[in-house]
Protein backbone atom coordinates (compact mmCIF):
# COMPACT_ATOMS: atom_id res chain seq x y z
CA UNK A 1 0.00 0.00 0.00
CA UNK A 2 1.40 3.73 -0.90
CA UNK A 3 -0.21 5.90 1.60
CA UNK A 4 0.90 8.39 -0.90
CA UNK A 5 -1.09 7.75 -3.07
CA UNK A 6 -3.75 6.82 -0.13
CA UNK A 7 -4.25 10.50 0.76
CA UNK A 8 -3.59 11.63 -3.10
CA UNK A 9 -6.71 9.89 -3.71
CA UNK A 10 -8.50 11.03 -0.68
CA UNK A 11 -7.76 14.68 -1.77
CA UNK A 12 -9.07 14.15 -4.91
CA UNK A 13 -12.59 12.28 -3.70
CA UNK A 14 -12.68 15.37 -0.94
CA UNK A 15 -12.35 17.98 -3.67
CA UNK A 16 -15.04 16.06 -5.86
CA UNK A 17 -17.03 15.74 -3.25
CA UNK A 18 -16.74 18.97 -1.39
CA UNK A 19 -19.82 20.33 -1.96
CA UNK A 20 -21.77 17.88 -1.42
CA UNK A 21 -20.44 17.70 1.91
CA UNK A 22 -21.02 21.26 2.72
CA UNK A 23 -24.72 21.02 1.69
CA UNK A 24 -24.74 17.83 4.00
CA UNK A 25 -23.45 20.43 7.12
CA UNK A 26 -25.48 23.05 6.17
CA UNK A 27 -28.62 20.88 7.15
CA UNK A 28 -27.49 20.20 10.50
CA UNK A 29 -24.12 22.09 11.06
CA UNK A 30 -22.87 25.31 9.91
CA UNK A 31 -22.42 24.75 6.53
CA UNK A 32 -18.47 23.71 5.78
CA UNK A 33 -17.56 20.90 6.33
CA UNK A 34 -16.65 19.97 2.63
CA UNK A 35 -14.14 22.90 2.12
CA UNK A 36 -12.57 22.80 5.15
CA UNK A 37 -11.28 18.90 4.45
CA UNK A 38 -10.91 20.12 0.84
CA UNK A 39 -8.19 22.48 2.04
CA UNK A 40 -6.82 20.32 4.44
CA UNK A 41 -7.17 17.23 2.10
CA UNK A 42 -5.56 19.81 -0.59
CA UNK A 43 -2.85 20.78 1.81
CA UNK A 44 -1.53 17.01 2.53
CA UNK A 45 -1.69 16.61 -0.91
CA UNK A 46 0.80 19.33 -2.02
CA UNK A 47 2.77 18.04 0.97
CA UNK A 48 3.21 14.90 -0.25
CA UNK A 49 3.48 16.28 -3.99
CA UNK A 50 6.31 18.79 -3.23
CA UNK A 51 9.54 18.57 -1.72
CA UNK A 52 8.25 18.75 2.06
CA UNK A 53 7.61 14.97 2.15
CA UNK A 54 9.87 12.25 1.05
CA UNK A 55 7.37 9.89 -0.96
CA UNK A 56 9.65 7.16 -0.79
CA UNK A 57 9.45 7.22 3.38
CA UNK A 58 7.85 4.85 4.77
CA UNK A 59 4.34 4.96 4.99
CA UNK A 60 4.06 6.05 8.56
CA UNK A 61 5.89 9.16 8.14
CA UNK A 62 3.89 9.88 5.29
CA UNK A 63 0.62 9.90 7.20
CA UNK A 64 2.33 11.49 9.66
CA UNK A 65 3.08 14.52 7.68
CA UNK A 66 -0.33 14.16 6.01
CA UNK A 67 -1.60 14.85 9.31
CA UNK A 68 0.78 17.78 10.33
CA UNK A 69 -0.56 19.55 7.00
CA UNK A 70 -4.55 18.56 7.86
CA UNK A 71 -3.84 19.97 11.33
CA UNK A 72 -2.34 23.44 10.15
CA UNK A 73 -4.78 24.05 7.36
CA UNK A 74 -8.63 22.50 8.13
CA UNK A 75 -9.53 24.49 11.01
CA UNK A 76 -12.69 23.94 12.49
CA UNK A 77 -12.80 20.75 14.79
CA UNK A 78 -12.47 18.11 11.51
CA UNK A 79 -8.95 19.60 11.27
CA UNK A 80 -7.81 18.43 14.53
CA UNK A 81 -9.73 15.12 14.55
CA UNK A 82 -8.82 13.96 10.94
CA UNK A 83 -5.07 15.25 11.46
CA UNK A 84 -5.06 13.60 14.78
CA UNK A 85 -6.63 10.37 13.08
CA UNK A 86 -4.05 9.97 10.46
CA UNK A 87 -0.93 10.97 12.98
CA UNK A 88 -1.78 8.40 14.78
CA UNK A 89 -1.98 5.77 12.42
CA UNK A 90 1.15 7.02 10.94
CA UNK A 91 2.77 6.49 14.66
CA UNK A 92 1.04 3.27 14.71
CA UNK A 93 2.75 2.60 11.72
CA UNK A 94 6.29 3.35 12.94
CA UNK A 95 8.91 2.72 10.70
CA UNK A 96 7.65 -0.21 8.58
CA UNK A 97 9.06 0.05 4.99
CA UNK A 98 5.30 -1.66 3.37
CA UNK A 99 2.14 -2.13 5.05
CA UNK A 100 0.92 -5.33 6.22
CA UNK A 101 -2.82 -6.29 6.57
CA UNK A 102 -1.90 -6.55 10.57
CA UNK A 103 -0.42 -2.94 10.47
CA UNK A 104 -3.49 -1.66 8.74
CA UNK A 105 -5.75 -3.13 11.62
CA UNK A 106 -3.32 -1.39 14.14
CA UNK A 107 -3.41 1.86 12.46
CA UNK A 108 -7.08 2.24 12.00
CA UNK A 109 -7.57 1.21 15.51
CA UNK A 110 -4.94 3.81 16.44
CA UNK A 111 -7.07 6.43 14.36
CA UNK A 112 -10.19 5.61 16.19
CA UNK A 113 -8.69 5.86 19.14
CA UNK A 114 -7.02 8.91 19.03
CA UNK A 115 -10.52 10.29 17.49
CA UNK A 116 -12.62 9.13 20.17
CA UNK A 117 -9.90 10.63 23.06
CA UNK A 118 -9.62 13.57 21.52
CA UNK A 119 -13.55 14.17 20.81
CA UNK A 120 -15.09 12.22 23.46
CA UNK A 121 -17.84 10.81 20.89
CA UNK A 122 -19.43 7.62 21.05
CA UNK A 123 -20.69 4.77 18.69
CA UNK A 124 -24.67 6.55 18.11
CA UNK A 125 -23.64 9.98 19.18
CA UNK A 126 -24.24 10.77 15.24
CA UNK A 127 -20.56 12.04 14.47
CA UNK A 128 -16.99 10.47 12.35
CA UNK A 129 -17.04 7.73 14.79
CA UNK A 130 -20.16 6.02 13.72
CA UNK A 131 -18.28 5.26 10.39
CA UNK A 132 -14.99 4.66 11.86
CA UNK A 133 -15.59 2.60 14.46
CA UNK A 134 -17.44 -0.10 12.23
CA UNK A 135 -14.65 0.37 9.90
CA UNK A 136 -11.91 -0.65 12.39
CA UNK A 137 -14.13 -3.79 13.48
CA UNK A 138 -14.50 -4.83 9.74
CA UNK A 139 -10.71 -4.60 8.86
CA UNK A 140 -10.60 -6.71 12.18
CA UNK A 141 -12.50 -9.17 11.70
CA UNK A 142 -11.26 -9.49 8.01
CA UNK A 143 -8.08 -9.61 9.41
CA UNK A 144 -8.92 -12.86 11.75
CA UNK A 145 -10.46 -14.42 8.58
CA UNK A 146 -7.07 -14.54 6.69
CA UNK A 147 -7.80 -11.42 4.71
CA UNK A 148 -5.01 -9.71 3.06
CA UNK A 149 -3.90 -6.28 2.64
CA UNK A 150 -7.06 -4.75 -0.25
CA UNK A 151 -9.44 -7.13 1.70
CA UNK A 152 -9.53 -5.62 5.12
CA UNK A 153 -9.33 -2.50 3.31
CA UNK A 154 -12.45 -3.13 1.34
CA UNK A 155 -14.25 -4.29 4.37
CA UNK A 156 -13.34 -1.18 6.19
CA UNK A 157 -14.25 0.49 3.57
CA UNK A 158 -17.82 -0.78 3.06
CA UNK A 159 -18.31 -0.76 6.81
CA UNK A 160 -17.72 3.16 7.12
CA UNK A 161 -20.27 3.72 4.41
CA UNK A 162 -22.77 1.32 5.62
CA UNK A 163 -21.68 3.17 9.29
CA UNK A 164 -22.56 6.21 7.80
CA UNK A 165 -25.91 5.67 6.14
CA UNK A 166 -26.79 4.54 9.59
CA UNK A 167 -26.30 7.93 10.87
CA UNK A 168 -29.56 9.29 9.46
CA UNK A 169 -31.93 8.14 12.32
CA UNK A 170 -29.90 8.68 15.27
CA UNK A 171 -30.25 12.00 17.11
CA UNK A 172 -26.92 13.88 17.21
CA UNK A 173 -25.30 14.21 21.04
CA UNK A 174 -21.66 15.51 19.76
CA UNK A 175 -20.71 18.63 17.75
CA UNK A 176 -22.78 21.35 16.22
CA UNK A 177 -25.85 19.15 15.26
CA UNK A 178 -26.20 18.24 18.87
CA UNK A 179 -27.41 21.81 19.14
CA UNK A 180 -30.76 20.49 17.00
CA UNK A 181 -31.57 17.83 19.40
CA UNK A 182 -34.63 15.87 17.33
CA UNK A 183 -34.17 18.03 14.38
CA UNK A 184 -31.08 16.18 13.58
CA UNK A 185 -32.79 12.93 13.00
CA UNK A 186 -33.48 11.97 9.33
CA UNK A 187 -30.01 13.89 8.33
CA UNK A 188 -26.89 12.18 7.36
CA UNK A 189 -23.97 12.93 9.98
CA UNK A 190 -21.09 15.03 6.86
CA UNK A 191 -18.05 13.27 9.31
CA UNK A 192 -19.34 10.09 9.35
CA UNK A 193 -19.92 10.74 4.78
CA UNK A 194 -16.48 12.33 4.61
CA UNK A 195 -14.74 9.10 6.95
CA UNK A 196 -16.38 6.89 4.66
CA UNK A 197 -15.04 8.83 1.34
CA UNK A 198 -11.64 8.43 3.16
CA UNK A 199 -11.68 5.16 3.45
CA UNK A 200 -13.02 4.40 0.28
CA UNK A 201 -9.70 6.02 -1.49
CA UNK A 202 -7.48 3.38 0.99
CA UNK A 203 -9.51 0.62 -0.56
CA UNK A 204 -8.91 1.86 -4.02
CA UNK A 205 -5.26 2.24 -3.37
CA UNK A 206 -4.48 -0.75 -1.39
CA UNK A 207 -3.37 -3.35 -3.58
CA UNK B 1 -25.41 35.33 -3.35
CA UNK B 2 -24.26 39.42 -3.42
CA UNK B 3 -22.02 40.06 -1.56
CA UNK B 4 -19.08 43.09 -1.60
CA UNK B 5 -16.21 40.72 -1.75
CA UNK B 6 -13.09 40.11 -4.30
CA UNK B 7 -13.18 35.64 -4.05
CA UNK B 8 -15.07 34.03 -1.70
CA UNK B 9 -11.84 31.97 -0.46
CA UNK B 10 -10.07 35.59 0.33
CA UNK B 11 -12.67 37.09 2.30
CA UNK B 12 -10.80 36.98 5.68
CA UNK B 13 -7.42 37.73 4.22
CA UNK B 14 -9.24 40.95 2.81
CA UNK B 15 -10.72 41.90 5.46
CA UNK B 16 -8.01 41.79 7.64
CA UNK B 17 -5.92 43.51 5.18
CA UNK B 18 -8.45 46.19 5.75
CA UNK B 19 -7.82 46.11 9.95
CA UNK B 20 -4.27 46.44 9.34
CA UNK B 21 -4.40 49.43 7.41
CA UNK B 22 -6.91 51.25 8.93
CA UNK B 23 -5.16 50.37 12.28
CA UNK B 24 -1.39 50.75 12.38
CA UNK B 25 -1.21 50.67 16.23
CA UNK B 26 -2.47 45.92 15.68
CA UNK B 27 0.25 44.65 13.94
CA UNK B 28 -2.30 42.12 11.47
CA UNK B 29 -0.77 38.75 9.61
CA UNK B 30 -3.73 38.36 6.96
CA UNK B 31 -2.17 35.20 6.18
CA UNK B 32 -1.93 33.51 9.11
CA UNK B 33 -5.33 35.40 10.61
CA UNK B 34 -3.90 36.90 13.62
CA UNK B 35 -3.45 40.25 15.24
CA UNK B 36 -1.54 41.31 17.44
CA UNK B 37 -0.88 44.46 19.67
CA UNK B 38 1.97 46.38 18.25
CA UNK B 39 3.18 46.61 21.55
CA UNK B 40 2.86 43.07 22.28
CA UNK B 41 4.50 41.73 24.66
CA UNK B 42 3.67 44.01 27.30
CA UNK B 43 6.54 43.50 29.52
CA UNK B 44 5.13 41.71 33.26
CA UNK B 45 1.49 41.85 31.89
CA UNK B 46 -0.54 38.79 31.40
CA UNK B 47 -1.91 38.51 27.95
CA UNK B 48 -5.13 36.95 26.74
CA UNK B 49 -5.58 35.73 23.27
CA UNK B 50 -9.45 34.89 21.91
CA UNK B 51 -10.18 33.66 18.44
CA UNK B 52 -12.88 32.36 16.66
CA UNK B 53 -14.83 31.75 13.20
CA UNK B 54 -14.47 35.17 11.12
CA UNK B 55 -18.12 36.38 10.60
CA UNK B 56 -18.70 37.86 14.12
CA UNK B 57 -16.92 41.21 13.68
CA UNK B 58 -15.90 43.05 15.74
CA UNK B 59 -15.32 39.94 17.74
CA UNK B 60 -12.54 39.03 18.06
CA UNK B 61 -9.96 40.99 15.89
CA UNK B 62 -11.45 44.34 16.95
CA UNK B 63 -11.24 43.95 20.28
CA UNK B 64 -7.60 44.01 20.45
CA UNK B 65 -5.84 46.56 22.18
CA UNK B 66 -4.81 48.32 25.57
CA UNK B 67 -7.20 47.17 27.94
CA UNK B 68 -8.94 43.79 26.20
CA UNK B 69 -7.13 41.70 24.11
CA UNK B 70 -3.60 41.29 23.58
CA UNK B 71 -4.34 39.10 20.44
CA UNK B 72 -6.87 37.38 18.05
CA UNK B 73 -6.86 35.16 15.76
CA UNK B 74 -9.41 34.57 12.67
CA UNK B 75 -10.07 31.81 11.48
CA UNK B 76 -11.88 31.28 7.87
CA UNK B 77 -15.59 32.20 8.15
CA UNK B 78 -17.51 30.06 11.36
CA UNK B 79 -14.12 28.09 11.12
CA UNK B 80 -12.13 27.40 14.27
CA UNK B 81 -8.75 28.93 13.94
CA UNK B 82 -5.95 26.70 13.02
CA UNK B 83 -3.16 26.04 16.17
CA UNK B 84 -0.62 27.64 13.52
CA UNK B 85 -2.26 30.91 13.99
CA UNK B 86 -2.61 30.14 18.01
CA UNK B 87 0.23 29.04 18.93
CA UNK B 88 1.77 32.29 16.62
CA UNK B 89 -0.58 34.60 18.46
CA UNK B 90 0.13 33.14 21.82
CA UNK B 91 3.61 33.54 21.42
CA UNK B 92 3.89 36.86 19.85
CA UNK B 93 2.04 38.13 23.53
CA UNK B 94 4.05 36.16 25.79
CA UNK B 95 6.00 38.17 28.53
CA UNK B 96 6.12 35.27 30.97
CA UNK B 97 3.44 36.27 32.97
CA UNK B 98 1.30 33.99 31.34
CA UNK B 99 -1.54 33.48 28.57
CA UNK B 100 -5.03 32.63 29.04
CA UNK B 101 -7.02 31.39 26.11
CA UNK B 102 -10.68 32.58 25.67
CA UNK B 103 -12.43 30.17 24.16
CA UNK B 104 -16.27 30.18 23.34
CA UNK B 105 -17.73 26.78 23.54
CA UNK B 106 -17.70 25.27 20.01
CA UNK B 107 -16.46 21.37 19.19
CA UNK B 108 -13.63 23.07 16.74
CA UNK B 109 -12.59 26.01 18.93
CA UNK B 110 -12.12 23.91 21.80
CA UNK B 111 -9.73 21.17 20.16
CA UNK B 112 -7.62 23.10 18.32
CA UNK B 113 -7.13 25.76 21.51
CA UNK B 114 -6.06 22.69 23.00
CA UNK B 115 -3.83 21.70 20.71
CA UNK B 116 -1.87 25.09 20.61
CA UNK B 117 -1.91 25.50 24.67
CA UNK B 118 -0.55 21.83 24.50
CA UNK B 119 2.23 22.64 22.36
CA UNK B 120 2.71 26.43 23.88
CA UNK B 121 3.72 24.64 27.22
CA UNK B 122 6.46 22.70 25.24
CA UNK B 123 7.67 25.77 25.09
CA UNK B 124 7.85 27.15 28.66
CA UNK B 125 4.78 29.39 27.74
CA UNK B 126 1.79 29.23 30.43
CA UNK B 127 -1.41 28.72 29.59
CA UNK B 128 -4.63 29.34 30.96
CA UNK B 129 -7.54 28.04 29.07
CA UNK B 130 -11.15 29.71 30.56
CA UNK B 131 -14.31 28.04 28.45
CA UNK B 132 -17.15 30.75 27.29
CA UNK B 133 -20.26 29.33 27.47
CA UNK B 134 -23.32 31.38 28.39
CA UNK B 135 -25.99 30.56 25.56
CA UNK B 136 -29.26 29.42 27.30
CA UNK B 137 -30.82 28.30 23.94
CA UNK B 138 -28.81 24.89 24.33
CA UNK B 139 -29.49 22.69 27.00
CA UNK B 140 -26.44 22.18 28.99
CA UNK B 141 -26.56 18.20 29.06
CA UNK B 142 -24.54 15.26 28.33
CA UNK B 143 -26.49 14.73 25.01
CA UNK B 144 -25.41 18.21 23.60
CA UNK B 145 -21.58 19.38 23.17
CA UNK B 146 -22.99 21.90 25.59
CA UNK B 147 -23.86 25.51 25.77
CA UNK B 148 -22.19 27.64 23.15
CA UNK B 149 -20.05 30.81 23.87
CA UNK B 150 -21.99 34.13 22.32
CA UNK B 151 -21.87 37.58 23.99
CA UNK B 152 -20.80 36.69 27.47
CA UNK B 153 -16.99 36.56 24.66
CA UNK B 154 -17.22 40.22 24.87
CA UNK B 155 -17.95 40.31 28.54
CA UNK B 156 -14.95 38.12 29.48
CA UNK B 157 -12.46 40.33 27.16
CA UNK B 158 -13.39 43.51 28.41
CA UNK B 159 -13.42 42.71 31.94
CA UNK B 160 -10.59 40.40 32.39
CA UNK B 161 -8.68 42.67 29.82
CA UNK B 162 -8.71 45.10 32.56
CA UNK B 163 -7.72 43.47 35.19
CA UNK B 164 -4.74 42.42 33.23
CA UNK B 165 -3.95 45.60 32.58
CA UNK B 166 -3.65 46.98 36.06
CA UNK B 167 -1.04 43.95 36.36
CA UNK B 168 -3.20 41.10 38.16
CA UNK B 169 -1.67 37.42 37.90
CA UNK B 170 -2.54 34.47 35.55
CA UNK B 171 -4.88 33.53 38.06
CA UNK B 172 -6.94 36.30 38.98
CA UNK B 173 -7.16 37.28 35.71
CA UNK B 174 -8.52 33.80 34.55
CA UNK B 175 -10.75 33.51 37.93
CA UNK B 176 -12.46 37.10 36.94
CA UNK B 177 -13.16 35.78 33.35
CA UNK B 178 -14.67 32.47 34.78
CA UNK B 179 -16.34 34.29 37.09
CA UNK B 180 -18.01 36.79 34.11
CA UNK B 181 -18.96 33.90 32.25
CA UNK B 182 -20.94 31.87 35.27
CA UNK B 183 -22.63 35.59 36.01
CA UNK B 184 -23.54 36.16 31.85
CA UNK B 185 -26.55 34.47 30.49
CA UNK B 186 -27.42 35.18 26.53
CA UNK B 187 -30.10 34.08 24.07
CA UNK B 188 -30.78 34.86 20.26
CA UNK B 189 -33.19 35.18 17.48
CA UNK B 190 -32.68 34.53 14.06
CA UNK B 191 -35.33 36.66 12.03
CA UNK B 192 -33.04 35.89 8.37
CA UNK B 193 -30.30 33.41 7.66
CA UNK B 194 -26.82 34.06 7.10
CA UNK B 195 -24.62 32.79 3.97
CA UNK B 196 -20.69 31.82 4.10
CA UNK B 197 -19.16 33.42 1.33
CA UNK B 198 -17.73 29.75 0.03
CA UNK B 199 -21.01 27.99 0.59
CA UNK B 200 -22.96 30.82 -1.47
CA UNK B 201 -25.94 29.18 0.03
CA UNK B 202 -27.64 30.70 3.17
CA UNK B 203 -27.08 28.20 5.72
CA UNK B 204 -31.01 27.59 6.72
CA UNK B 205 -33.81 28.40 5.33
CA UNK B 206 -36.89 31.02 7.08
CA UNK B 207 -39.96 30.91 5.72
CA UNK B 208 -42.25 34.25 5.28
CA UNK B 209 -43.55 34.95 8.58
CA UNK B 210 -40.95 32.81 10.69
CA UNK B 211 -38.33 33.34 12.99
CA UNK B 212 -35.53 30.97 14.47
CA UNK B 213 -35.70 30.82 18.70
CA UNK B 214 -32.61 30.38 20.25
CA UNK B 215 -30.59 30.78 17.25
CA UNK B 216 -26.24 30.40 17.31
CA UNK B 217 -24.07 32.86 16.03
CA UNK B 218 -23.12 30.64 12.88
CA UNK B 219 -26.60 29.93 11.89
CA UNK B 220 -27.18 27.23 13.60
CA UNK B 221 -30.48 26.53 15.04
CA UNK B 222 -31.83 26.90 18.05
CA UNK B 223 -34.67 25.45 20.35
CA UNK B 224 -37.38 26.19 17.91
CA UNK B 225 -38.87 27.45 14.98
CA UNK B 226 -42.15 29.93 15.64
CA UNK B 227 -44.09 32.39 14.01
CA UNK B 228 -42.20 36.24 13.60
CA UNK B 229 -43.31 37.92 16.77
CA UNK B 230 -43.21 42.04 17.88
CA UNK B 231 -40.13 43.27 19.51
CA UNK B 232 -41.76 42.97 23.02
CA UNK B 233 -42.28 39.61 22.20
CA UNK B 234 -39.12 38.54 20.75
CA UNK B 235 -37.48 40.68 24.11
CA UNK B 236 -40.10 38.75 26.32
CA UNK B 237 -38.66 35.21 24.90
CA UNK B 238 -35.45 35.72 24.87
CA UNK B 239 -34.90 37.24 28.56
CA UNK B 240 -37.84 34.98 29.95
CA UNK B 241 -35.85 32.08 28.87
CA UNK B 242 -32.63 33.92 30.64
CA UNK B 243 -34.71 34.50 33.86
CA UNK B 244 -35.74 30.90 33.82
CA UNK B 245 -32.06 29.77 33.81
CA UNK B 246 -30.41 32.66 35.99
CA UNK B 247 -33.40 34.75 37.85
CA UNK B 248 -32.73 38.30 37.10
CA UNK B 249 -34.94 39.74 39.75
CA UNK B 250 -32.65 42.22 41.93
CA UNK B 251 -29.58 42.13 39.66
CA UNK B 252 -27.27 44.81 38.52
CA UNK B 253 -26.81 44.18 34.73
CA UNK B 254 -24.62 44.58 31.85
CA UNK B 255 -26.85 44.08 29.24
CA UNK B 256 -26.19 43.93 25.42
CA UNK B 257 -29.01 43.95 22.85
CA UNK B 258 -26.71 42.82 20.06
CA UNK B 259 -27.67 43.54 16.44
CA UNK B 260 -26.51 39.83 14.22
CA UNK B 261 -25.27 42.02 11.70
CA UNK B 262 -28.53 42.36 9.49
CA UNK B 263 -30.62 44.29 11.70
CA UNK B 264 -30.38 48.01 11.59
CA UNK B 265 -30.08 49.90 14.44
CA UNK B 266 -33.01 52.01 15.17
CA UNK B 267 -34.18 48.29 15.55
CA UNK B 268 -31.69 47.53 18.15
CA UNK B 269 -33.23 50.35 20.52
CA UNK B 270 -36.44 49.00 19.48
CA UNK B 271 -35.41 46.29 21.02
CA UNK B 272 -33.64 47.86 23.87
CA UNK B 273 -36.63 49.44 24.70
CA UNK B 274 -38.59 46.76 25.80
CA UNK B 275 -35.44 45.12 27.34
CA UNK B 276 -35.58 47.84 29.69
CA UNK B 277 -39.22 47.67 30.34
CA UNK B 278 -38.97 44.12 30.71
CA UNK B 279 -36.27 44.37 33.68
CA UNK B 280 -37.70 47.29 35.16
CA UNK B 281 -41.09 44.87 35.85
CA UNK B 282 -38.81 41.94 36.56
CA UNK B 283 -37.21 43.89 39.49
CA UNK B 284 -33.55 43.93 37.72
CA UNK B 285 -31.63 47.58 37.14
CA UNK B 286 -29.21 48.23 34.04
CA UNK B 287 -25.87 49.64 35.70
CA UNK B 288 -24.38 49.56 31.87
CA UNK B 289 -26.28 48.87 28.78
CA UNK B 290 -24.56 48.65 25.38
CA UNK B 291 -26.50 48.36 22.20
CA UNK B 292 -25.16 47.87 18.71
CA UNK B 293 -23.19 45.17 16.41
CA UNK B 294 -20.31 43.65 18.50
CA UNK B 295 -21.14 39.54 18.16
CA UNK B 296 -22.35 39.18 14.63
CA UNK B 297 -22.95 36.67 12.43
CA UNK B 298 -22.53 38.01 8.74
CA UNK B 299 -25.73 39.40 7.57
CA UNK B 300 -28.06 37.74 9.77
CA UNK B 301 -31.01 39.64 10.73
CA UNK B 302 -32.08 38.96 14.67
CA UNK B 303 -31.02 40.31 17.83
CA UNK B 304 -29.01 38.36 21.22
CA UNK B 305 -29.58 39.77 24.57
CA UNK B 306 -26.68 39.16 26.58
CA UNK B 307 -26.57 39.96 30.34
CA UNK B 308 -24.00 39.56 33.14
CA UNK B 309 -24.95 40.06 36.62
CA UNK B 310 -22.61 42.99 38.13
CA UNK B 311 -20.70 43.16 41.29
CA UNK B 312 -18.92 46.45 42.29
CA UNK B 313 -15.10 44.92 41.12
CA UNK B 314 -16.74 44.10 38.13
CA UNK B 315 -18.84 47.30 37.39
CA UNK B 316 -15.48 49.33 37.75
CA UNK B 317 -13.46 46.69 35.53
CA UNK B 318 -16.07 47.18 32.91
CA UNK B 319 -16.10 50.78 33.29
CA UNK B 320 -12.21 50.77 32.51
CA UNK B 321 -10.43 52.78 29.51
CA UNK B 322 -10.27 50.72 26.59
CA UNK B 323 -9.02 51.21 23.54
CA UNK B 324 -9.85 48.75 20.71
CA UNK B 325 -11.01 49.57 17.10
CA UNK B 326 -14.62 48.02 18.32
CA UNK B 327 -15.13 49.09 21.64
CA UNK B 328 -13.11 52.58 22.96
CA UNK B 329 -13.78 54.47 26.43
CA UNK B 330 -12.01 56.27 28.97
CA UNK B 331 -8.32 57.93 29.17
Amino acid sequence: MSAAAWIIRAAALVASEADRLTRLDAAIGDGDHGHNLDRGFTAAAAAIDGAAVDREAPPGRILIAAGRAIVSRTGGASGPLYGTALRRAGKALGDAPVVSAAGLGDALRAALDGVTELGGASEGDKTMVDALAPAVAACENALAEGGDLETCARAAAEAAAAGADATVPLQARKGRASYLGERSIGHIDPGAVSTALILRALAETAS
Amino acid sequence: MRKLINAPAGVVADALRGLAAAHPELRVDPGLGTVVRADAPVTGKVALVSGGGSGHEPLHGGFVGPGMLDAACAGEVFTSPVPDAVIAATAAVSSGAGVIHLVKNYTGDVLNFRMAAELAEDEDIEVESVLIDDDVAVEDSLHTAGRRGTGAALFAEKIAGALAEEGAGLGSVAAVAREVVTRSRSFGVALSPCTVPEAGTPTFELGEGEMELGVGIHGEPGRRRVKAGTATEIVDAALTAIDADMPLDGADLLVLVNGMGGTPLIEQYVAYAAVADWLAGHGATVARPLIGPYVTSLEMAGVMISVCRLTPDLTRLWDAPVQTPGLRWGR
